[in-house]
């Protein structure tokens, strides 16, 4: 297990020296997105149409956001992870599309992204799910909000972070997925569980 | 005395410190996990969980941002004045911590998509009701986010099976349910009723203590070999890998039919979020899991 603190613009280089067990921490920029962002992010590249920003070298953050208006200003309350296997149809497009080098989010995802994360050079960062302040206290400045239309939750909301984390890193860009790996030994363990409960499965 | 004011600050209090403070049990459960959980990952998903709960605390933010669907239990007192004002005090209270806190509005018209922005809406908050005898009134509010919402199961056993089709419908739901339901997660079971009877006993076993086991010592023995079950599957923190995957097990049963075995098991996430008061008569209020901050 190693700790890595890493500013973006994140390269291709830096995230594939990443393996799952990992520590990540993200200083810089973080952007996020749930499921409607994303569709709207592929439509607009399919289309040639620009997105608010770019995302190359970023973190892409799976989280609907809890935010309040303290005068003109937008102040992060809570922000942990959502659910990422909700974009696991989009995400393998949108790293390939936008260049993003770190996918942050709870509950792992599977072998599309797994496979677009060893093909184009990025990670899965588990954010704990739940810690929420531990999360909006690493949001230094919320610097904007994009696509507000869709609503609070899904809209796109660009934060400025300082050592955002820890995130274990679950996929790495080498093909290794730790929410695979765990799903492989509980079901093994599941027999051992039917013997000890007297269950003929 | 304004009755409906008393009624809504009290749901208000309650709902807010649930939203923020955790109670004691299962943050010294959580304590514990850290303390005796031996897989690396694990072990940092549980720190980053108790920092949480510690910030959570300091900056009187909500532990977590899926401030869930809000649910209300209200014991009444048979003799208990003003009982029609309750449910018009629990949407305003609904309302007014949805703003104040803030919640996260999580209350959306199924057809539509469209979010009320308040938490409120048709059957939320829900409020399940009981008859008790006495003059007085007890209030709990739960509030359930949706990643352990989604894995709830409910099912009908083969009777013939027995309490072995139980345990393998308990732990098939928890090896399915993997990381989704953001363990170390508290399992609420029940069997018995009907479909929805078991259902809705398992969710309320939810409010129980960790360490408040079933009065009957054969269902207590259950409880305990199925926590012990459930935390061999290796699931750990966040489904990360890890000895602890359940921080408690409760159940609960009604009578059944003959040929139903209805069951259903509940899941909580570690951020078990509760809190209750009572309203006496006189109009004075005790917080029953919380000291009261204001």
């Amino acid at each position: 297990m190693v700790v890595y603190k890493l500013k973006t613009p994140i390269s291709e280089e830096q995230i594939r020296k990443l393996r799952v067990n990992d520590v990540l921490y993200v200083t810089g920029t973080v952007v996020t997105a749930r499921d409607q962002a994303h569709r709207r992010a592929l439509e607009f590249f399919k289309e040639g149409k620009p997105i608010p920003l770019s995302l190359d070298g970023l973190a892409v953050f799976h989280c609907g956001p809890v935010v309040a208006k303290k005068g003109e200003k937008w102040v992060a309350v809570a922000a942990g992870p959502t659910t990422s296997t909700r974009m696991d149809i989009f995400e393998d497009e949108f790293i390939k599309d936008f260049k993003v080098r770190v996918v942050i989010g709870k509950g792992g995802m599977g072998k599309r992204t797994t496979d677009a994360m060893a093909k184009f050079g990025a990670v899965y960062g588990a954010f704990t799910g739940g810690a929420a302040v531990l999360a909006a206290r690493a949001i230094k400045n919320v610097r904007s909000v994009e696509w507000f239309d869709l609503g609070m939750p899904e809209a796109m909301w660009v934060f400025e972070v300082e050592e955002f984390g820890p995130l274990a890193v679950a996929i790495d860009s080498h093909g290794n997925n730790l929410f695979t790996d765990v799903q492989k030994s509980v079901e093994a363990n599941k027999q051992k569980i039917y013997q000890k409960l007297g269950i003929t499965s | 005395m304004d009755t409906a004011k008393v009624l809504e600050n009290v749901a208000f209090n309650i709902l807010k410190q649930a939203v923020i403070y955790l109670p004691d049990d299962i943050k010294q459960a959580l304590k514990k996990a850290y303390a005796e959980e031996t897989s690396d990952t694990g072990k940092t998903q549980l720190k980053a969980i108790l920092d949480n709960v510690e910030l959570a605390e300091k900056y009187e933010a909500p532990v977590c941002q899926d401030t869930g669907t809000i649910i209300f239990y209200v014991k009444a007192g048979a003799e208990a004045k003003d009982l029609d004002r309750v449910e018009s005090a629990l949407i305003g209270a609904t309302r007014r911590a949805t703003k104040e806190v803030p919640l996260r509005p999580n209350a959306v018209e199924p057809f539509t998509g469209k979010n009320s922005g308040d938490n409120t809406g048709r059957y939320l908050p829900y409020v399940n009701w009981e008859i008790v005898t006495g003059d007085g009134m007890e209030m709990t509010v739960m509030t359930k986010g949706g990643g352990s919402e989604n894995v709830c199961l409910g099912g009908m056993i083969v009777p013939g099976e027995g309490i072995k089709g139980l345990k393998k419908f308990v732990v098939d739901a928890v090896v399915k349910a993997g990381a989704q339901p953001c363990p170390p997660t508290i399992l609420g079971i029940a069997m018995g009723g009907g479909a929805d009877i078991s259902m809705k006993l398992a969710k309320k076993t939810l409010l129980l203590p960790l360490n408040e086991h079933n009065p009957d010592p054969e269902i207590a023995k259950l409880e305990k070999e199925i926590f012990e079950a459930v935390n061999m599957t290796g699931i750990g923190p966040m489904g990360l890998g890890g000895k602890t995957t359940v921080l408690g097990v409760h159940i609960d049963y009604a009578y059944r039919h003959p040929a139903s075995f209805p069951a259903a098991v509940a899941f909580n996430c570690w951020a078990s979020r509760r809190s209750s008061a009572r309203i006496n008569a006189d109009g004075t209020v005790e917080y029953l899991t919380h000291k009261l901050k204001s």
